[in-house]
């Protein structure tokens, strides 16, 4: 009985003392992107260009190809429905707006959570496992500030610009097929795909996928500081990492289509 | 101890008490270092002298006692303070934790880079003299994944000494080197006290290094100091715990402590 009491208790603070660390940690990589600046402390702008360069640049050729394909996907589907109301004129409705309401920032954020996310994660593992976080604070430097806010900045800078990547190729992969496929015509799928599309579509994206990058990135902080245990533990936490992230971006994405549909 | 003789010591540590959960790691430790000699804390694997080295230098806070260095105690400093007080404290660790990412030079660079506002071509060259300190003259463009084991652990000095600390830390400087470039390495704190008038403190396992460099040692047994005092003290020392160091003793069991032991084993399994 007292084991079983115990090891509930143990079980709750454990729990406690991991809601506390990721408290920590959002407070202070917000203190560090956007108080400390200004009072002087300093932003580590060049590595935040790298990281700009690591997450972003170097995601576009897997970003474009994976909405080619799902903006190509979402026009055969749109159009195996629309035929038998001899309506395939909008196709271009349906993923213009499937695409940047939803699609667009949904699989950037999934491609980022598993390119970058993961190698946050298993950077600042490593960092850890091989003292090399001790170092930096032996030295007086401050972790967060080192490692954190500039992947955390890189990431909410480029994953709304991979978005709206997304958002054109995805819109193109449409067009591929309703010229070669559907004999839309070109001019007229574009006409009706700008029609369809209002500033609030691509806007809604664009927050959510800003969302989803801060999940991303403090999901791979988080990760990254808790590793335990030499290799493996990089390893468990690394992968930990993407399955919590991704899970964590699709009920964000539910929360906020709810709050898109019924109040804005 | 009066008052004019405190000053002397540039770190004194008092009845410091660390837990981990329940277990208690260090109870009740004390020891003072003066300005400008090399202090060795001795010990066994889990005796915990390299959890008395994080918390000396700040990386954890102790559940009581105090850490006062160069006057100030280190537990009551809030992080911006003690941020400013590590600058002139450098640390050696015990898997060199140089930065993969960046240069054996960078490394070397990035406290003065940081800390400093002096001029890239100063930099460039306080970098090459303290890198030529070490032995490493010529190594700036580096990778650290390119260095031996040996070289990354004379890097991570020169890193360690890059912004001229009054107080250099080392944990386990000759920890898994060949006898060669363990010697090495302690010829090397040699050198590098004679020519910073540093302050040492090297946490190690290995004699023959405490021989080599100590000018007083400690001596930690199941988080308490079991000894202090000078080399040739050690060396006369009856305490059976210190002769069985000094003498590479296995650790005795008696027969009932090796029965307690299996019952716990087989109780344990469930």
């Amino acid at each position: 009985m007292e084991l079983f009491f115990g090891s509930i208790g143990r079980r709750a603070l454990d729990f406690l003392e991991r809601i506390y660390f990721l408290y920590r940690l959002i407070v202070d990589s917000l203190y560090w992107t956007f108080v400390a600046p200004v009072v002087g402390k300093g932003l580590r702008v060049g590595s935040t260009f790298d990281e700009m360069v690591k997450v972003g640049v170097s995601a576009v050729p897997i970003v474009v190809l994976i909405s080619l394909s799902i903006g190509m996907i979402l026009a055969m589907q749109s159009a195996y429905q629309l035929e038998q109301f001899g309506a395939t004129i909008f196709t271009a409705d349906l993923v213009a707006v499937a695409q940047t309401r939803e699609l667009g920032p949904l699989m950037t954020a999934i491609i980022v959570a598993g390119r970058s996310g993961s190698g946050i994660a298993a950077e600042i593992g490593t960092m850890k496992v091989s003292e090399e976080i001790d170092a930096l604070q032996s030295m007086g430097f401050h972790p967060i500030k080192f490692l954190v806010v500039p992947k955390l900045i890189a990431l909410a800078v480029m994953v709304p610009c991979l978005t709206i990547i997304a958002d054109f190729v995805g819109i193109g992969g449409g067009v591929v097929i309703a010229v070669f496929s559907l004999d839309l015509g070109f001019t007229r799928y574009i006409t009706r795909t700008i029609f369809a599309l209002v500033f609030k579509d691509i806007v809604a994206g664009l927050i959510k996928s800003f969302v989803f990058a801060f999940l991303v990135g403090i999901i791979g902080c988080y990760m990254g500081f808790k590793v335990e245990g030499g290799a493996e533990g990089v390893g468990r936490n690394t992968t930990q990492s993407v399955v919590v992230s991704i899970f964590l971006i699709i009920l964000a994405d539910a929360f906020f289509t709810a709050i898109f549909y019924y109040i804005w | 101890m009066d008052s004019a003789k405190r000053e002397d010591y540039i770190i004194r540590v008092e009845d410091l008490v660390v837990a981990f959960d329940s277990r208690v790691v260090l109870n009740g430790v004390s020891l003072n270092v003066r300005r400008g000699e090399t202090m060795v804390i001795l010990g066994g694997s889990g005796c915990g002298k390299s959890t008395l080295l994080r918390h000396i230098i700040g990386l954890r806070r102790p559940e009581s006692g105090k850490i006062i260095i160069k006057g100030r105690d280190i537990t009551q400093l809030d992080n911006e303070e003690l941020s400013k007080l590590l600058r002139k404290v450098g640390v050696v660790f015990q898997s060199s934790a140089l930065f993969n990412s960046i240069s054996v030079g960078d490394n070397v660079a990035l406290p003065l880079r940081e800390h400093t506002k002096l001029e890239e071509s100063t930099i460039q060259i306080m970098t090459k003299i303290k890198l030529d300190m070490v032995g490493l003259a010529g190594y700036e463009s580096f990778m650290p994944s390119e260095l031996s084991g040996g070289m990354k652990k004379r890097a991570a000095f020169a890193r360690a000494i890059s912004m001229d600390p009054e107080i250099l830390f080392c944990d386990e400087p000759s920890a898994g080197q060949d006898p060669i470039i363990a010697a090495g390495l302690d010829q090397l704190i040699l050198k590098l006290k004679k020519a910073l008038k540093m302050t040492i403190v090297v946490v190690t396992h290995e004699m023959a290094s405490m021989y080599t460099i100590a000018d007083r040692v400690i001596m930690l047994r199941g988080g308490k100091v079991i000894f202090r005092g000078t080399q040739k003290e050690f060396k006369a020392s009856d305490h059976p715990r210190v002769k069985q160091f000094i003498d590479r003793r296995p650790e005795e069991y008696s027969e009932e402590e090796i029965g307690r032991y299996a019952r716990a084993l087989t109780s344990n399994s469930f």
